[in-house]
């Protein structure tokens, strides 16, 4: 296995092996032994249940959504009840689902072993994040059966305060609480990478996976506190009566406007940096090539969580802001996509001239590479003062932030999911089902969100049910478009919990993929390595043979020791 | 490297601030050593402090902005809160910094029974300065000051005083949520500073909530010229 040619294409054999005996899932059994873990990849497998299971609600609401704009009249609910559906879509998507989704699950589960650790630096604290995130989501949930709320995800008020008639401060308390949850999830990757890399491992050597959740990190523990003080207030304000959002009793709810983007906007890229970091890995291995600027796309990732504090103003073009500052806000928007792009231009220089395969991953990758960059070119339209003043809250920002959020985020989520799903779980799931919902998913999402732009273009405002006549051709199409995404959805988790119990057996890297975590068995035991690995050399030198080799076969806290696991 | 075995306590899930410590001997199993340990425990809490000042930072730009645009009013809300009791207080969180600094001292120096007692003269601070609190909100509601349904002010600036007692019991009161979270935990590290726990060789925890401790001092030194001294000169004695 040592120096061989670089292979072309790797050799698809079936893995010969067996799963190792013991592993992080069979440990310990019963409901307990999961409830109070403190294994990071248990507590990631717990995030990935529970977001899930909010995605589903999510995705619930939305299905509502479109089912009501078939029609141009609002005849399958009324305008309060619509109201509803589209906050809770929101609410539960954003703060739910996407702000959680990549960091807690695969970040909780292969950050600690790409860095070479047996888990976090705080492992309770860890398990914590998962309770405060599960007691948020109840209070959120709760707030549905209350009777729902009707603000729209951002809570602006006044809407929030003096002209609501909903559970408006149930649903604030959840999502306030629900913050700490991504504090404590920041807090302990920006110490665990600080304090806990292997011997060897410097930080130029560090897969760029870490360094998009480092810079993830940063925002999730600068911005997130603010968004939670603004949510508080506002809670306050409609328990109590405070009034410092209320005009009324000389508060100014603009200043609402200001404390919540502040946190806000840069929340984007807590939801699509991570998924960026997925975009380096995925996209190196699938195309056997060392990345292209290794440097500049970890450094840019640390530019877009600094410049991303300091864009807000964007969001309030027509807020009434003085002029001046939004000219600002404008050029520091425009600037804030400088390094989003030097990422697209490196993985693109990364698939030029590599042996690119098309494994479900890299299916999903290029959907990301293509969503987002449409999703970021967008978003110059509405950056620019004069067209954002035709653009605002229209169906226009609804198409541009979805091809961000689920274009971006989802893809590199499910991007995550296939890649990492054998290293999780030791088991392949079916690469053609996995192909052909991605394909599915590109095309329903397409289909869904690109007349969306046409329609915010000519002018259909979004959170209105009822619209002309002569929008309902193209609405009809997104209606379509979301029935294709929606099965999109669905497939992966049949094929997926089936290779649970059917799927071939995995081996330890299935892909023939650099870094850490594919070093130690598939699933890998409990403490992740058998000894603590050493690194010499930089991430993602596909140059040489990697092979799925047997890892110890048995491996866990109890076999017997054995000779150091073979790597290539 | 020892392993944890045996069930966690329900003390995991509190959450309600970083525990950087274990039960189950001071050397967790995911760290090399202890040095390794503390420095991860105290760039933690250092992190933890970082967000808390965000917290903070966001209510008080609020009332940075609502003070600049409302000066008078602003000064008049100030002029009716209690600067005696406020000053009194002051003083109070300075000695309970002191103690808390000394109880640290006392862990470094394996002085349990030290420890244990500068521990509880905190407390007992921090109780103090809770009580003081208490009655001047007492006060506040015997004169309708509270914001909300039961306020009264007479004047032309009823409105921006009302915001001012918006911001003075949300400031305060977040506060001193912080105080009553910062003593609970005292409650906890005094049972194990009794048991025995810290040493010279080990008293991280102690370390942390002084840390900790000392940053909610510090906020209070932010919030009481911000609040109290602000109207002392424009017509005091209301
Ligand atoms: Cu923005």
């Amino acid at each position: 296995m040592s120096e061989q040619a670089a292979p072309r294409r790797r050799n698809r054999g079936r893995y010969e092996g067996d799963v190792p005996r013991e592993h992080y899932l069979n440990v310990a059994y019963g409901l307990k032994s999961w409830l109070l873990t403190v294994d990071h990849k248990r507590i990631a497998i717990l995030y990935l249940l529970s977001i899930t299971g909010f995605f589903a609600i999510g995705g619930l609401f939305a299905a509502i959504i479109r089912m009501e704009l078939m029609t141009p009249t609002g005849d399958l609910m009324s305008s309060e009840v619509y109201n509803r559906v589209f906050t809770l879509h929101g609410v539960v998507m954003v703060f739910f689902f996407l702000i959680p989704s990549i960091p807690a699950v695969f970040g909780n589960f292969f950050l600690p072993m790409m860095i070479g650790a047996k888990d976090l630096a705080f492992p309770r604290i860890n398990l914590a994040s998962w309770y405060i995130y599960t007691i948020g989501g109840i209070f959120t949930l709760a707030a549905i059966i209350a009777g729902g709320v009707d603000t729209g995800w951002t809570f602006y008020t006044p809407y929030s305060s003096t002209y609501s008639n909903s559970a408006v401060a149930l649903t604030a308390i959840g999502v306030f609480i629900n913050g700490f949850s991504s504090i404590f999830t920041g807090l302990n990757f920006i110490v665990s990478i600080h304090k806990m890399r292997a011997p060897g491992l410097t930080w130029m050597r560090l897969p760029l996976f870490v360094w998009a959740h480092y810079a993830a990190s940063i925002i999730m523990i600068l911005g997130t506190p603010v968004v939670a003080i603004a949510i508080f207030l506002i809670a306050v304000e409609r328990l109590l009566g405070v009034g410092i959002f209320d005009p009324a009793l000389g508060g100014d709810p603009i200043l609402y406007q200001h404390l919540f983007w502040f946190y806000s906007h840069p929340a984007v890229y807590i939801m699509i940096l991570p998924s960026m970091g997925v975009m380096s890995e995925v996209i190196a291995c699938f195309s056997r090539k060392r990345i292209f600027g290794y440097a500049f796309i970890a450094a840019s990732s640390l530019a877009i969580a600094v410049v991303g504090f300091l864009v807000w103003g964007h969001h309030m073009f027509v807020s009434g802001q003085s002029a001046y500052v939004s000219m600002v806000f404008s050029v520091l928007s425009m600037l804030v996509a400088v390094p989003s792009a030097v990422k697209v231009f490196n993985w693109l220089a990364t698939l030029w001239r590599g042996s690119i395969s098309f494994e479900t991953p890299m299916l999903y990758a290029f959907g990301f590479l293509g969503l987002f960059t449409v999703g970021g070119l967008t978003g110059l339209y509405l950056g620019t003062l004069a067209t954002d003043v035709h653009l605002h809250d229209s169906y226009f920002i609804v198409a541009h932030f979805h091809y961000i959020m689920v274009g971006g985020a989802v893809m590199g989520y499910l991007a995550a999911v296939h890649f990492w799903w054998p290293k999780m779980t030791g088991r392949m799931y079916s690469e053609f089902w996995g192909r052909l919902s991605a394909g599915l998913l590109f095309i329903g999402f397409n289909l869904t969100f690109f007349p969306q732009f046409l329609l915010g273009y000519m002018g259909m405002p979004r959170r209105y049910h009822f619209y002309p006549d002569e929008w309902q051709v193209l609405n009809v199409l997104s209606t379509a478009g979301a029935s294709i995404l929606g099965i999109a959805y669905l497939i992966p988790i049949i094929y997926l919990v089936y290779s649970l119990r059917y799927g071939p057996i995995a081996g330890p890297n299935p892909w023939h993929a650099t870094g850490l975590e594919w070093t130690t068995a598939s699933p890998p035991p409990q403490h992740n390595f058998e000894t603590t690995p050493t690194v010499t050399e930089e991430p993602y030198d596909y140059s040489k043979a990697i092979e799925n080799v047997a890892i110890t076969p048995g491996a866990g806290p109890e076999s017997p020791p054995s000779p150091a696991a073979p790597r290539s | 490297m020892s392993q944890r075995h045996g069930p966690v306590t329900a003390a995991v899930i509190t959450g309600s601030m970083p525990e950087m410590d274990n039960d189950h001997g001071p050397l967790q199993h995911h760290f090399d050593d202890m040095a390794q340990q503390n420095e991860s425990a105290a760039l933690g809490m250092w992190l933890f402090l970082l967000t808390e000042v965000m917290f903070f930072g966001g209510v008080l730009t609020a009332y940075a902005v609502c003070r600049y645009l409302f000066h008078d009013a602003f000064a008049e809300g100030a002029s009716h809160l209690d600067v005696q009791m406020g000053t009194i207080n002051t003083i109070i969180l300075i000695f309970s910094s002191l103690t808390m600094a000394l109880a640290v001292r006392a862990a470094q120096m394996s002085k349990t029974k030290l420890l244990v007692g500068l521990l509880i003269a905190t407390m007992v601070f921090g109780g103090a300065f809770l009580v003081i609190k208490g009655i001047e909100y007492e006060h506040k509601w015997v004169e309708h000051h509270v914001p909300g349904k039961y306020f009264q002010y007479d004047g032309p600036m009823a409105n921006q005083v009302h915001l001012f007692f918006s911001f003075y019991f949300t400031m305060t009161g977040i506060h001193a949520l912080h105080m009553i979270l910062g003593i609970g935990w005292m409650i906890w590290l005094t049972i194990r500073s009794w048991r025995g726990d810290f040493s010279a060789a080990y008293f991280s925890p102690i370390e942390m909530t002084g840390l900790y401790w000392h940053f909610v001092d510090i906020v209070w030194i932010f919030l009481f010229p911000l609040l109290y001294l602000f109207g002392a000169g424009a017509g005091a004695g209301h």
